[in-house]
């Protein structure tokens, strides 16, 4: 077995704060923490309790007076990790804003290309950490050809080719499908077997790392640290389970709560397909044909697969999104209310109120400065009739979703719960008869999860269709399990309406 | 694959494929600098004509060439037309229709504009098609020493050319979703345009904040560094920058002997 | 790490570029790029009218400017008008093909226009008039650099008119678009690490 000649890190945090620049509150603060050479420690806490803005500091990415106020100290080996170049290895949430080039060989060399490690050595660093996390694919290959459980994976090889001693991950499986997410836990795994490196990791839902972490340390969402110690102890007393689980953390072996009821029966068919055929764009290959369904007044469908089997494109084709490429998509009586049969014609304004589609990026569908505008701008768009007839349904979804208090936020500085909320929220502003969300809970804590359920169970029960493209078990459990499965250009039915 | 638009589009074991991109990019540089330098129809047409027969060699068809670039023609037609129209209308009087009138003296500068148009245009595009903005990036780094964080940062930006394409459509289906489709007049169009621009930097700057945490986490950013990947030079570059020279030689000298030659500044 | 120095109680912030600096300058380069490459697909009908008569497309030119003074008022460094123009000048002719290298020419020259008046205020001044002054310096040096580049041989009372246009479009579209382009961004947070996000004077 090829050991790296990596010296493990050891993290000394005391009394550390940090407060970004412009804010007024300290994203940390309080924290003492030590943790060992070749200590592996999965770091838990709610949404906002500064978990990302520390392991920024532990990679040194977090700047300097400019960027921020430091309290106290955080040292890696002694120094501050600034001067450490290279001793730490980030690796971030999203797969897709972290390939820095277009080939995978150029990707994995370009940390120790940054740390001027001469050019054979390079090469032999290159190909020992692409096979240390199991990426056999040629070095020329496109980055942007990968699936995200292989960017995932290369973004790992591409930190492990720097040879660090302490492994960063923040949430690193946040966006996968569950086979990406198995993909980069083994990675992982194989990694720390062969280095020895210290490790810290952000990741919501605890039991894919329970196994794995030698220690738990929860922070405080006021600063200092909650709980710390192993992952027993941590998680199998009664006291911490529930404080983490109200946090939002997915602690294992427990499942959030969830209000309302599915009702038994499906209503009147509201939109069919018949020999269905979808493809992204007009001239793009076909992904996914012969699709014939019915979507029912009062009744969930879940769309499950793996990735690449062309679900989203089939969802926004059925959202009225996207032509089908061949085949057609229908609207019954009830649901078109003489906007005509295919919903691809219908304009903006006909549309929203049929059927509304929530985007798996919230960002993509804001359109104004405030909140209020946001739940406003549908309900405007449909009626000429004055506020007062559409003020009474934007305040009860302000209310159900949590979103009095931020109003007259801007809706890009919500946090990722609360953006969730909102694209929900305008969405439902102009009732819909059918919902369609593509991964919705992606991502989510455990808390933002049970309320989404609960709403989307509510809207089911009270006539509403509710689509959903979606990896997450549990979700589509939630929602009655009845599924359709798409894979390989084909589609299978799975449960009853 | 979209998110790869920028990759060479040129195929096999071509020159030009072979050449360093410094070479290439010094050839089209010497030739568009002789045709900008004059207007006049010698030099344009001399250049264009070279420019044309070496595609074989370089490995570049016409009808790929014509797939790819017949924009282009358009432009030159317009740019042609404009001219003809506006220039000081010397010579005999071709066409008169209202206020258009074209003369013998504006029709050939007319004329002069769209062949110099071409002959601007097809070294870009010959440099386009055949290089890699990875190897491009390398030459300009070691062999030009142009500041690595700049050519990189650049490097990795025009990477999500893709991304943000794909970006682009995605925002507007989300936002025909939420009721303001690409429909309705012009005024609510241009709103409508306007917004989804907006959500589009929205989106391209947190996507580049994000990857400039990552790259700053994997060492970015030091005054030292070393490359993977060496950009060298081969004979073919000396036959490449040759070509160049000669193209951009033969058009002045056919310009100036023709007594053509207007320098651009005169 | 981007290695700026900045000493203890200088209230000035450093002209040094940092990484975040030099990326999302790229990337809105490269974004602003994409979104007029959108809107020159979409809007052939504007096309067709400046064909007929061309000096009108100096109204129409302002979008080829917004990259130099959007990144001028996002990154507030020297040279960052110069770099966002000339990047979106490459990415445009990457996508485009109609122009040829001459198009980076062209982006240095109307990014400098920007720059200069950047300058003029010692990259300290960022509000609406320093934005309009910008647009309006990037207009003029678009349309006397296009008027000896490519309008040579036209009347010069044509060219006079073409100058008057870019200029207008300048202030209006670069100028005025990209103030409310960077105050809007300020206030959905994405500028957190800019000082564009955190001053009050936008």
């Amino acid at each position: 077995m090829i050991r790296y000649s990596t010296d493990p890190v050891a993290v000394t945090a005391s009394n550390w704060g940090w407060r970004h620049a412009g804010r007024s509150r300290f994203a940390v603060r309080k924290l003492d923490l030590d943790i060992q050479p070749g200590e592996r420690v999965l770091l838990l806490g709610a949404s906002g309790a500064g978990k990302s803005t520390l392991l920024a500091a532990l990679a040194g990415v977090l700047g300097n007076d400019d960027e921020g106020e430091q309290e106290g100290s955080l040292l890696l080996d002694g120094g501050s990790p600034a001067s450490r170049r290279g001793r730490a290895g980030l690796v971030l949430q999203d797969p897709d804003s972290q390939v820095v080039l277009a080939r995978v060989g150029d990707e994995v060399a370009f940390g120790a290309e940054n740390l001027a490690v001469p050019r054979a050595e390079i090469w032999k660093r290159v190909h020992r950490a692409l096979d240390d996390v199991g990426l056999d694919v040629p070095l020329d290959r496109s980055t942007s050809a990968l699936s995200g459980g292989q960017k995932q994976r290369l973004a790992l090889a591409s930190v492990l080719a720097m040879q660090p001693g302490l492994l960063l991950l923040d949430e690193p499986t946040a966006n996968l499908d569950p086979q990406g997410v198995i993909e980069v836990r083994d990675a992982v795994v194989r990694v720390l077997e062969r280095t020895a490196a210290t490790l810290v990791v952000v990741e919501h839902r605890v039991e894919v790392w329970a196994n794995v972490v030698d220690r738990v340390v929860v922070l405080g969402p006021d600063g200092g640290i909650l709980a710390d110690g192993t992952p027993a102890e941590v998680l199998g007393e009664e006291a911490a389970r529930r404080s983490l689980a109200g946090a939002g953390v997915w602690v294992p072996g427990w499942k959030p709560e969830v209000e309302g009821h599915l009702p038994g029966t499906a209503g009147d068919p509201l939109l069919s397909t018949r020999g269905l055929a979808v493809a992204r764009t007009r001239r793009g290959a076909e992904v996914l044909t012969g699709v014939d369904l019915e979507l029912s007044a009062a009744s969930a469908l879940s769309i499950v697969g793996p990735n690449g089997a062309g679900k989203s494109t089939l969802a926004l084709t059925l959202a009225g999104l996207l032509k089908p490429r061949r085949g057609r998509v229908t609207a019954e009586a009830l649901l078109e209310c003489g906007a005509g049969a295919d919903p691809a014609r219908w304009r903006s304004a006909e549309l929203v109120q049929r059927i509304g589609t929530v985007f798996q990026e919230p960002e993509h569908q804001f359109l104004t400065s405030t909140v209020a505008d946001e739940l406003e701008f549908g309900p405007r768009r449909v009626t000429r009739e004055p506020e007062s007839s559409f003020r009474p349904r934007t305040s009860d979804l302000a209310e159900r979703l949590r979103l009095v208090h931020l109003l007259t936020a801007n809706p890009f500085t919500l946090s990722g719960g609360e953006k969730r909320r909102l694209s929900v929220a305008t969405m439902l502003a102009t009732s819909p008869d059918i919902l369609v969300l593509d991964e919705p809970t992606f991502g989510q804590d455990a808390v933002t999860w049970a309320e989404l359920v609960g709403l989307l169970r509510g809207l089911v029960s009270g006539g509403g269709c509710v689509v959903s493209v979606t990896h997450d078990a549990d979700f589509t459990e939630a929602l009655g399990n009845r599924i359709l499965d798409v894979r390989a250009g084909g589609v299978v039915q799975r449960g009853t309406p | 694959m979209s998110s790869d638009l920028l990759t060479p589009s040129l195929a096999g074991n071509s020159v030009l494929i072979r050449a360093n991109p410094l070479s290439k990019l010094f050839a089209a540089v010497v030739i568009t600098g002789v045709v900008m330098l004059s207007i006049d129809w010698v030099s344009a047409a001399v250049a264009l004509t070279f420019e044309i027969l070496l595609m074989p060699l370089l490995g570049i068809s016409m009808r790929g060439l014509l797939l790819r670039a017949w924009p282009l023609l358009i432009a030159a037609l317009v740019a042609a037309y404009g001219t003809a129209l506006l220039a000081e209308k010397t010579g005999a009087v071709l066409l008169h229709v209202g206020p258009v009138l074209f003369t013998e003296g504006s029709v050939a500068a007319g004329i002069a504009i769209g062949l110099r148009g071409l002959a601007l245009a097809l070294p870009g595009i010959f440099l386009a098609v055949s290089t890699d903005p990875t190897d491009l990036a390398d030459a300009l780094a070691q062999k030009l020493h142009a500041p690595h964080r700049f050519v990189l940062g650049a490097l990795a930006a025009v990477r999500l050319v893709g991304l943000l394409v794909e970006q682009w459509q995605t925002l507007g289906l989300a936002r025909h979703a939420r009721g303001a489709g690409a429909e309705g007049n012009a005024l609510v169009r241009t709103r409508n345009f306007l917004g989804q621009a907006f959500g589009l930097i929205v989106q391209a700057i947190r996507r580049a904040t994000r990857l400039a945490v990552a790259m700053e986490a994997r060492g970015f950013g030091a005054a030292e560094r070393t490359w993977a990947r060496k950009s060298t030079f081969s004979p073919v570059d000396a036959w490449v920058a040759a070509v160049g020279l000669g193209i951009a030689a033969g058009a002045a000298t056919a310009a100036v002997l023709a007594g053509t030659w207007t320098f651009l500044l005169s | 790490m981007a290695t700026i120095k900045t000493l203890p109680g200088n209230r000035s912030r450093s002209l040094e570029w940092r990484v975040v600096d030099i990326v999302v300058a790229s990337v809105i380069a490269v974004a602003v790029g994409v979104v007029f490459f959108a809107w020159s697909a979409g809007y052939s009908l504007i096309s067709g009218i400046t064909a007929a008569f061309p000096p009108i497309g100096g109204l129409y030119v302002g979008g080829w400017l917004i990259a130099g003074v959007l990144g001028g008022l996002i990154i507030r460094k020297p040279g960052a008008a110069i770099y966002c123009e000339v990047l979106a000048a490459i990415v445009s002719m990457a996508l485009g093909t109609q122009w040829g290298l001459l198009v980076i020419l062209s982006g240095a020259i109307q990014g400098l226009g920007a720059e200069l008046v950047f300058l003029l205020f010692l990259y300290r001044r960022w509000n609406l008039g320093v934005a309009l002054l910008a647009g309006l310096g990037a207009g003029l040096a678009l349309a006397i650099s296009e008027n000896i580049l490519y309008n040579a041989l036209w009347a010069v009372d044509w060219q006079l008119l073409y100058v008057l246009f870019a200029a207008i479009s300048g202030v209006g579209i670069a100028g005025a678009l990209s103030w409310l382009a960077m105050r809007g961004l300020a206030k959905t947070g994405v500028l957190s690490s800019f000082a564009a996000g955190r001053t009050a004077d936008v």
